[in-house]
């Protein structure tokens, strides 16, 4: 019964109820039929006892047995009596019904007054008086029970018939109305199981009424409600998501194809440099070595033939010569910078400056400068491009205090926002503020090369050397107060 | 004593001329064969159909590297490949100190690598030690075919 349907246990609960109530009530009906048809039973039987006893006085007081026998016989107009007898008033059989009863059919002597049932029978006796007081005898009078018995069959089919048909509208009203009950919760269960198999949460269970179970149902379909708009806020969520990360891609993708192109021109570029600056290398120094050989050649032969004037020109075509491979060893030196490949390791800063100074003190003893270089500084970079850095800013102090009477290059480090400056200062020429700008640019000088020789490169290269170390340099100076040079790493 | 022959492979006439005159300025007097691009070269050291290969190998061979038709790079390989070359002392004289060309060089076996100076007082100065030190102070390999 357990695991019964709904729909089984409501109608078995409604005819379990139904049976037992037309069980009880048909019981009651047919036993007070029993009852109430045993009593009419008996109050019949007893007025005819009576009025049988009324019309037996003349025989019983003069003992006439042949008029008592008449008087008896009326009976055989009822089926149902089995057997009568009259006593006299001491007792004796005067006369019986049938005639010739059997003993067992009449009681030898009369028994106490009054009606009883004995077995399938009913008997009584009943007194046979003159007047009120004066009795003449006894009258026994015997009935079958089969008019109760009948009654009894009777009420009992039409109780069985009543059952039947209670019970067959009790069944068909409990398959219709239970329905009332059943419907919306097999609908609920219906839809929660459609909702959790199909994962379709825009289902709702159909509502039948505004009882506890249209409660449930609205409980139940606003739950599903909410379930459906956190899933279409996550689907959302998800699309979004999706959409935003396919932008991504797609940007990246941008991004990445843009950065292809520009690394492949990069390296279409590099490589142009690098055909460049192979060909300068090779090229461009070849005429001048002729210009400069063959004026030497004028020179050593044609000496006399020229003149003072004549030999002074090819002096000039020959310092032209020089000058101009030096300013394309110096060019070649910046290309070369910007394409040398970077290794970064630890580079001892002091001990790479204090190395410039001794080639530098070596090469140039004539000159007495003073170098302060502190101890210690180090920091992560490629050293030899490093090193083109301290030499080109170290010479250049060396240079341009070449006018100073005590010439002094200082190589420090401060440390300013956290990180590390390091500086390069010289009390020489110096140079105006307001052309700091111009520093650092590719054959921009601010002196002329009659005071301090150079091409203009040295800065350039310096600066593009810190860029490509992710670093900064900027100059502080005044004129003939000295420059300042400060880069970081 | 016969110090040998230089074969100088140079392509460009000036060059050429302002060499040769640095050597003989300072009586270095050997026969300067010239070869004027890399396959000249190689055929004086190889032979060629119409001519022999030298019996004699140069005491020293002053290479540039920028040549027409096969540069000197090929020329120094083809040199150092050949078992009767393979120990052929080679300097290569050349315009460039591009750190690429200096590597190659050395890799692929050259005995020396000279730069060109601008300044040709410095250039004859270099020619003149060039010749002083390969023909005469330096001992050269033993001949393979023998005496």
């Amino acid at each position: 019964m357990r695991d019964w349907p709904i729909k089984r246990k409501l109608t078995a609960i409604f005819l379990l109820i139904s049976g037992l109530v037309l069980v009880l009530t048909s019981a009651a009906f047919v036993t007070y039929q029993v009852v109430t048809f045993r009593q009419t039973m008996r109050s019949n039987l007893a007025t005819r006892a009576q009025i049988l006893a009324a019309n037996s006085t003349a025989a019983l007081a003069f003992a006439n047995e042949a008029d008592a026998r008449e008087i008896l016989s009326a009976l055989k107009y009822d089926p149902h009596m089995v057997a009568a007898a009259l006593y006299d008033r001491d007792g004796r059989v005067l006369a019986t019904y049938p005639v010739a009863a059997s003993a067992d059919l009449i009681p030898a002597a009369p028994q106490p007054d009054g009606y009883r049932f004995e077995g399938a029978r009913l008997v009584g006796f009943t007194p046979v008086a003159q007047g009120a007081n004066q009795r003449l005898g006894t009258l026994y009078i015997a009935s079958d029970t089969k008019a109760v018995s009948d009654a009894l069959r009777l009420s009992g089919i039409i109780a069985i018939v009543v059952l039947a048909i209670a019970l067959l509208a009790a069944y068909a009203l409990a398959a219709a109305l239970q329905g009332r009950i059943s419907a919306p919760i097999l609908a609920l269960a219906e839809t929660a199981t459609a909702a959790s198999t199909r994962q379709d949460y825009s289902l709702r269970a159909p509502k039948f009424g505004e009882d506890e179970l249209g409660t449930l149902t609205d409980a139940f379909n606003q739950m599903l409600g909410r379930i459906e708009e956190q899933k279409q806020e996550l689907q959302q969520h998800a699309t979004r998501l999706e959409q935003r990360v396919a932008e991504r891609t797609e940007e990246l993708e941008h991004r990445n194809e843009a950065l292809r192109r520009n690394a492949a021109e990069l390296l279409a570029a590099n490589n142009e440099l690098d055909a460049f600056a192979y060909s300068v290398s090779h090229d461009l120094r070849a005429p001048l070595r002729s210009i400069d050989g063959f004026s030497q050649v004028l020179l050593e032969d044609y000496a006399t033939q020229l003149g003072d004037a004549g030999r002074d020109s090819l002096q000039r075509v020959r310092a032209a010569s020089q000058r101009m491979a030096t300013l394309i060893d110096d060019l070649l030196k910046l290309a070369r910078v910007t394409r040398a490949e970077m290794r970064t390791e630890r580079v001892d800063l002091s001990g790479m400056a204090r190395d410039i100074v001794v080639d530098i003190q070596r090469t140039t003893p004539d000159r007495q400068v003073e170098f302060a270089i502190a101890p210690g500084l180090e920091a992560q970079g490629d050293s030899r491009l490093l090193r083109v850095v301290l030499d080109n800013l170290l010479r250049n102090g060396w240079k341009y205090t070449g006018k100073q009477p005590q010439p002094r290059v200082e190589f420090a480090a401060v440390d300013e926002n956290g990180g590390r400056v390091f500086v390069v200062r010289d009390n020489g020429a110096g140079f105006d503020m307001r052309y700091a700008d111009k520093l650092f640019g590719v054959f921009q000088r601010l002196h002329s090369a009659a005071e301090f020789e150079g091409t203009g490169v040295g800065l350039a290269t310096v600066r593009r050397i810190i860029t490509r170390h992710g670093g900064r340099i900027w100059a502080e100076g005044a004129v003939d107060k000295g420059a300042t040079f400060y880069f970081t790493l | 004593m016969n110090p040998g022959k230089i074969l100088l492979v140079e392509d460009n006439p000036d060059d050429v001329t302002l060499t040769m005159r640095a050597l003989k300025s300072h009586n270095i007097t050997n026969d300067v064969i010239v070869a004027q691009d890399g396959v000249e070269a190689i055929d004086y050291l190889f032979g060629t159909t119409g001519r022999p290969a030298p019996t004699d190998l140069p005491a020293v061979v002053l290479l540039d590297l920028k040549l027409p038709k096969v540069n000197g790079m090929e020329v120094l390989q083809r040199i150092r490949s050949d078992e009767r070359t393979r120990l052929l002392p080679v300097v290569i004289l050349t315009s460039s100190d591009e750190e690429r060309d200096v590597i190659d060089g050395y890799s692929l076996g050259a005995n020396s690598y000279v730069r060109k100076p601008v300044d040709f007082v410095e250039f004859t100065k270099a020619a003149q030690q060039l010749g002083l030190y390969w023909l005469l102070m330096n001992r050269a390999p033993p001949s393979p075919r023998g005496p």
